[in-house]
């Protein structure tokens, strides 16, 4: 699973948020390190959702949280609106922060269990300084309005005191108050029930609408990603495995991993067939060491030993409409990618 | 009495009255809590029949009562305010009046339950293997070496690869796909015939929840035992159940056989279930149908059809008279709802909804363009 190719990245012009070979390493003690993120290269436009999606421990997470530098990478480049973030220091990063906004996985434990709702949703524009006391709380009534809670029970009521599906609500009315031009979706519908999800679906859908957003989406459900993107992203292993649109990903899926994805959901459906033996057996290998080449080629059923040889770049696939995927074998026929002369191959690279 | 002793009390009325009857029969069970506010009646005269090695299906939202029917019917709920009433019989037996130290001899070897988060449900300071061999040891009567090499074997038959080293680990030394693997296997380890799986893959991954899911299935098939499944997805159950229960508010608001279910819906709640799973098939970008607004109060749930609040269909008789379950056409098919969907009754009701704007009606059927165009031609017209 390469991914280490730039193929599918659009001039930089078009976009909002950029992301160039980012590379995010933790040390894990024993001069060892986890290789959270490996090089992978994706771009927004403005008021576009972008999908990325992978099991757990592929760096999914990790990418978001290096866009916003929390924690800043190893190596590579985050632009926003033209801007490098990996370059700003202390208080030029601190100003740029309003724009980008997260939203995490698990609603009930990124509130501040003690506060008042009204306060959480106030509090970002309390600490810039935003417009006078009676301007906030229009603000604050504003958004909390437009995702669905009422001022009342807002002004007396704790998180506690809120549905799971009600407190994902206050966290984007959180991230929203301050107006900001992208937002970071870690995981948000996880922890939710289907109703409920499909509702915050809505809703976010909605949000982007009305705020003008720009979306990075991250989940592990294709089924979930697929009605919200764009474009989307498949990461296996700190790699991208296929870059397409969401509509031409579900069709034709290039990537063997993306297959497996598609068909692991459920399908509620009791004559569907099981999809048994197609489905991905074993584990995602250990960050620490990942496998040579491409690193699905431990659990890739098309695997041969070009595989563990050579890392597979994104290429564009032939009589695909901006569909780029990163496999020697995949299920569609892809364009071939010319290896620059004298490029170090991934190995070596990565040959820690 | 040494609990020791009862359980083989326990055991000789067991195998007498063996294949006496159904595995597992639930009369009437109503369980319910006692809060400052009043009784919070969390399962609400809930009957159901599971005969061995099938498997149901028990789907709802979060507080519907589907995790607290699944641990009632164990008997593992606190005995301090909670209040349980009427019949829980298996193999012909009633359980429901038995004390925990009787109880014993059914959990594990008769009846045993995997917990939704395997990340809390295993003690991380004992190792694999250990927390295997506990009820072997307590039940089986193994020693240590016996017990040792039955747990290696349920390791391999989880799947689990080099079984000889994660019998020696400790449960953060494992991804949370093993770690179910892990409590599935105790929870197999005594060879129970009733086995309870309480959203067993709402914490994983998809591609992890299709693995564990097979292993489920599999390991059902070849211990021929009984399994109920509880989860929210319509979606997980759907290929791997012989029967579902609906719940809603602490009832069973539909049931039927699977494949019944899916092809002739009739609770609305049922229905709004299913719409608001994503699909594939669909565009991207298209707008999810939802069951508007949340499960009602416990303490003091509405009068009439508890989900009528929320409900597209609902008329001014379904918020004063409650429906009662009734059997569809189709034997074993149960529901409860005056408007069913998918009759002309519920047809007429739902028509009725969108022309007044009613806005729970208009909702549901906000993604479903075809039928939104259909009302708004007639309105005009």
């Amino acid at each position: 699973m390469a991914g280490t190719g730039t193929a599918h990245m659009r001039p930089a012009d078009e976009t909002l948020l950029r992301v160039e070979d980012l590379v995010v390493e933790f040390p894990a003690g024993r001069r060892m390190k986890v290789h959270a993120v490996s090089g992978i290269s994706v771009d927004v436009r403005e008021k576009e959702t972008l999908g990325l999606v992978g099991e757990s421990g592929c760096g999914k997470s990790t990418t978001g949280r290096a866009i916003m530098q929390l924690p800043r990478p190893t190596s590579g480049r985050v632009l926003f609106d033209g801007r490098d973030l990996t370059q700003l220091g202390g208080n030029d990063l601190r100003q740029m922060r309003p724009q980008l906004q997260l939203i995490f996985q698990d609603p009930i434990s990124s509130l501040n269990p003690r506060r008042r709702v009204v306060d959480i949703v106030r509090e970002p524009l309390e600490v810039w300084n935003r417009g006078t006391s009676a301007a906030r709380d229009e603000t604050v009534a504003e958004v909390l309005d437009a995702v669905g809670l009422d001022m009342d029970s807002a002004r007396t009521k704790r998180p506690h005191q809120f549905s799971g599906g009600q407190c994902q609500r206050i966290c984007i009315a959180r991230a929203l108050v301050l107006e900001p031009k992208v937002i970071i979706c870690d995981e948000p519908v996880s922890a939710l029930d289907v109703s409920v999800q499909a509702q915050i679906l809505n809703l976010l859908e909605d949000m982007k609408q009305r705020y003008g957003l720009t979306l990075v989406f991250i989940a592990h459900d294709l089924a979930v990603v697929k009605n919200v993107s764009d474009r989307i992203a498949v990461m296996y292993l700190g790699k991208l495995c296929e870059v397409a649109g969401p509509d031409e990903l579900y069709t034709r899926p290039a990537h063997p991993y993306t297959a497996a994805l598609l068909s692991a959901i459920p399908v509620p459906d009791p004559s569907a067939t099981m999809k048994t033996p197609s489905s991905l057996q074993g584990e995602l290998p250990s960050p620490l060491a990942p496998p040579s080449g491409c690193r699905f080629r431990t659990r890739c059923p098309r695997a041969e030993d070009r595989c563990a040889r050579e890392e597979p770049q994104l290429r564009p696939v032939l009589s695909g409409e901006d569909h780029y995927v990163a496999c020697h074998f995949p299920l569609i026929e892809a364009a071939e990618v010319a290896t620059p002369v004298g490029a170090p191959t991934d190995v070596s690279i990565n040959g820690h | 009495m040494s609990p020791l002793r009862n359980r083989k009390d326990v055991k000789r009325t067991i195998s007498a009255k063996r294949e006496a009857g159904r595995l597992l029969e639930v009369t009437d069970l109503s369980t319910s809590f006692k809060t400052p506010r009043g009784l919070a009646v969390a399962v609400n005269k809930v009957s159901i029949v599971l005969e061995r090695g099938k498997t149901l299906g028990i789907v709802g939202e979060s507080g519907s009562g589907k995790s607290v029917l699944s641990r009632s019917i164990m008997g593992l709920l606190p005995k301090q305010n909670v209040v349980r009433e009427r019949s829980v019989r298996f193999e012909g037996q009633e359980i429901a009046t038995l004390s925990n130290s009787a109880m014993r001899a059914f959990w594990g070897t008769e009846m045993a339950m995997v917990f939704q988060d395997p990340m809390t449900s295993l003690n991380p300071v004992l190792k694999v293997g250990r927390q295997i061999t506990e009820s072997l040891h307590y039940h089986l009567d193994m020693d240590k070496k016996q017990a040792s090499d039955t747990a290696l074997a349920l390791l391999k038959s989880v799947g689990i690869p080099e079984a000889e080293r994660r019998l020696e680990e400790y449960p953060h030394q494992l991804s949370g796909g093993m770690r179910q693997r892990i409590v599935i296997a105790i929870a197999l380890a005594c060879g129970p015939r009733l086995l309870f799986a309480d959203e067993p893959t709402t914490a994983l991954d998809v591609t992890v929840q299709a693995q564990i899911l097979n292993l489920l299935q599999q390991q059902q098939r070849e211990r021929d035992m009984a399994m109920v499944l509880v989860t929210h997805d319509l979606g997980v159950v759907a290929g791997r159940s012989d029967e579902i229960a609906v719940m809603y508010a602490g009832q069973i608001v539909e049931r039927a056989p699977t494949r019944t279910l899916f092809a002739q819906m009739r609770m609305p709640y049922t229905e709004g279930l299913l719409k608001s799973i994503p699909k594939l098939e669909q565009p991207s970008h298209s707008r999810m149908q939802i069951i508007g607004g949340r499960p009602p109060d416990l303490v003091s749930p509405p009068p009439g059809c508890k989900f009528a609040p929320r409900c597209p269909y609902a008329q001014e008789k379904c918020h004063v008279d409650e429906p009662p379950l009734i059997e569809a056409e189709t034997p074993g098919h149960y529901y409860k709802c005056w408007y069913p969907v998918g009759t002309a009754s519920g047809k007429e009701a739902l028509e009725k909804n969108l022309a007044a704007g009613v806005t729970q009606a208009v909702a549901a059927v906000a993604g479903d363009a075809a039928l939104v165009a259909k009302v708004e031609e007639e309105v005009t017209a």
